[in-house]
């Protein structure tokens, strides 16, 4: 009992078969602890946007429960959606509405009365910067503008769960940023928040747990921080001045040669970029420089999918 | 949602739908009552001085009422058929699709702005029909009785067929192939007595006859058909189609996939 009311979201079982047959899908469990930063990572298709389309009423289950800090979204519908506000990937607002006027009508759907939500609109509009866009049409606002005015949409309610669906897709880095240090905000305000991203980075500098999906099951739920340690091997690009004539051999390194000036190496957590340099200056290997090929947990991420396809 | 939420909910919609029309007049309230007006100088005027009476009425007092009640039916189902649909195409029914706002005050909501777009126009072609013609009124119960509930139902049918909807072409297949017919051939421009006996009881299952006969009744005191029949029929075509677009609302999957 204590649990359900400690959780924002709770889903049992959740299934999704389409008419077409695609099963979207197949019994997801998952459990968002209330104030959490949550990540809901997976490759196109997984069925993380058909997830949240549950959540949010938009897409009908076939089977299983979804409940928001304990409301049963079948039986206690009202109540849970009060609850959830959601900040979908594709813009969805009548472009030809002012912003002011979209926050304010999307306030009287939850039953906020105009004076309210006018108070609430200049708040979040002014966060968001967007206050001396108020009347302006919308249509002429640019990209990131809208997307933060899909995100004062979402809060002019105040939710305590905030759902993104990719918020940061095709934004600037500058705004990126930006958007970044407005949710840790309202998360370390207390709202619960949950993302999508095909942005690993944005998972891993903004969230504190982590769920991957793949094929419509979960594939790993678990903190970000113990999912990045489970990355053992780390693949480098070494750029060397002469040009190799071999592959060159360094014990315990594996190495691929590129072209006749660059090679790859992987290493180990256990093992040293000191050893792998010394093995190389042995063969009389002058290196260059040496960069990172992949992110970290991207590297990770498609080694999970690859494993949860291989069983 | 408590009752004073459901209220704020539904008059938002309300709001917004009366504000949406308000907002390109120049698309929704011009263009009927230039139609209209239209019609009156000619069939009521020039042609109509021609025609004589019908029904004992002068034929410009006769085509009248059907003139108000074809552009109250058309602004009624225009109104909900592309506000609904536009708001499926931009996709901002999702802002309230995912609101706690029930489905009894959304359908509501859409109803009652189609109705205020079609009254509108109705009272603007109705005070143009006074430049035509003199309108004298003999029931005004049964006149605002059956023009409320014929603007209800052409809402509610609106509201279905943009549900129904995949394409802008498909919100005007309806009012071009069957709406526009059943209207001219609803007893507006004629009286069913002037149709051989065939074609009288044919256009006995045209609904639109019995809408207009009403009306008209409720302006002249004469009509072709029996009013409590007409009034009973479009109850219950109003709660058939509410109770489907209710239905439809929540469980279809050109809504919800």
């Amino acid at each position: 009992m204590i649990k359900q009311k400690d959780s924002a979201l709770t889903l049992r079982e959740l299934s999704k078969l389409y008419e077409n047959g695609f099963q979207a899908l197949s019994g997801i469990n998952l459990e968002v602890e209330s104030g959490d930063f949550f990540a809901l990572l997976g490759p196109n298709g997984a069925g993380k946007s058909t997830t949240i389309g549950i959540i949010c009423s938009l897409i009908r289950k076939t089977s299983g429960v979804v409940k928001i800090f304990g409301h049963d979204t079948d039986i206690a519908f009202s109540n849970a959606k009060k609850m959830i506000g959601i900040v979908p990937q594709e813009f969805n607002f009548n472009q030809f509405e002012k912003p002011i006027d979209i926050l304010v009508t999307q306030a009287g759907y939850f039953g906020i009365t105009r004076r309210v939500a006018l108070k609430k609109a200049r708040e979040y509009l002014t966060l968001l910067g967007l206050w001396d866009k108020r009347d302006e049409s919308s249509r002429t606002l640019s990209g990131g503008m809208k997307r933060r005015l899909m995100i004062a949409r979402a809060l002019i309610h105040s939710p305590r769960l905030l759902i993104l669906d990719e918020p940061t897709a095709g934004v600037d880095i500058e705004l990126r940023r930006s958007m970044w240090e407005f949710l840790q905000e309202i998360n370390e305000a207390g709202t619960t928040i949950i993302l999508t991203t095909h942005y690993l980075e944005e998972a891993e500098n903004l969230c504190r747990n982590v769920a991957i999906i793949d094929h419509g099951r979960i594939v790993q739920n678990t903190s970000v921080k113990s999912l990045v340690r489970q990355l053992r091997i780390q693949t480098f690009t070494v750029d060397v001045k002469d040009k190799l004539s071999f592959v060159p051999s360094v014990s315990g390194y594996p190495i691929r040669k590129v072209d006749d000036h660059v090679i790859e190496v992987d290493v180990s957590s256990h093992q040293t970029i000191n050893s792998l340099i010394v093995g190389l200056n042995d063969q009389s290997i002058e290196v260059l420089s040496m960069s990172h090929k992949t992110n970290r947990l991207e590297e990770l991420f498609l080694k999970i999918i690859e494993k949860s396809e291989s069983n | 949602m408590n009752r004073y939420e459901l209220w704020i909910a539904f008059m938002t919609i309300v709001i917004r739908e009366v504000r949406r029309f308000l907002r390109i007049w120049p698309q929704t309230i011009i263009p009927p009552v230039v139609t209209m007006a239209l019609f009156f100088l000619i069939f009521g005027n020039v042609i109509g001085s021609r025609i004589g009476s019908m029904q004992g009425l002068p034929y410009s007092q006769f085509v009248a009422p059907g003139l108000i009640m074809l552009s109250v039916i058309t602004n009624s189902y225009g109104n909900v058929v592309s506000s609904f649909y536009g708001s499926k195409f931009q996709r901002n029914i999702e802002e309230l699709m995912v609101s706690p706002t029930p489905n009894f005050i959304i359908l509501t909501g859409y109803i009652v702005g189609g109705m205020a777009r079609g009254l509108l126009v109705g009272l603007i072609v109705s005070l143009v029909s006074l430049l035509f013609t003199d309108l004298s009124i003999f029931s005004p119960i049964i006149a605002l009785a059956i023009i409320l509930l014929t603007s209800m139902m052409f809402s509610v049918a609106g509201f279905l067929n943009a549900i129904y909807a995949d394409s802008f072409d498909d919100i005007s297949v309806i009012p071009n192939f069957v709406l526009t017919p059943l209207i001219y051939l609803g007893g507006v421009f004629y009286s069913t007595s002037l149709l051989n006996e065939f074609w009288a009881n044919v256009s006995l299952i045209n609904p639109i006859l019995y809408m207009v006969n009403t009306f008209r009744f409720g302006f002249s005191g004469v009509t072709d058909i029996d009013i409590f029949w007409a009034f009973t029929m479009v109850c219950l075509f109003t709660l058939v189609l509410f109770l489907i677009s209710l239905k439809l609302l929540s469980d279809s999957p050109r809504l919800r996939s």
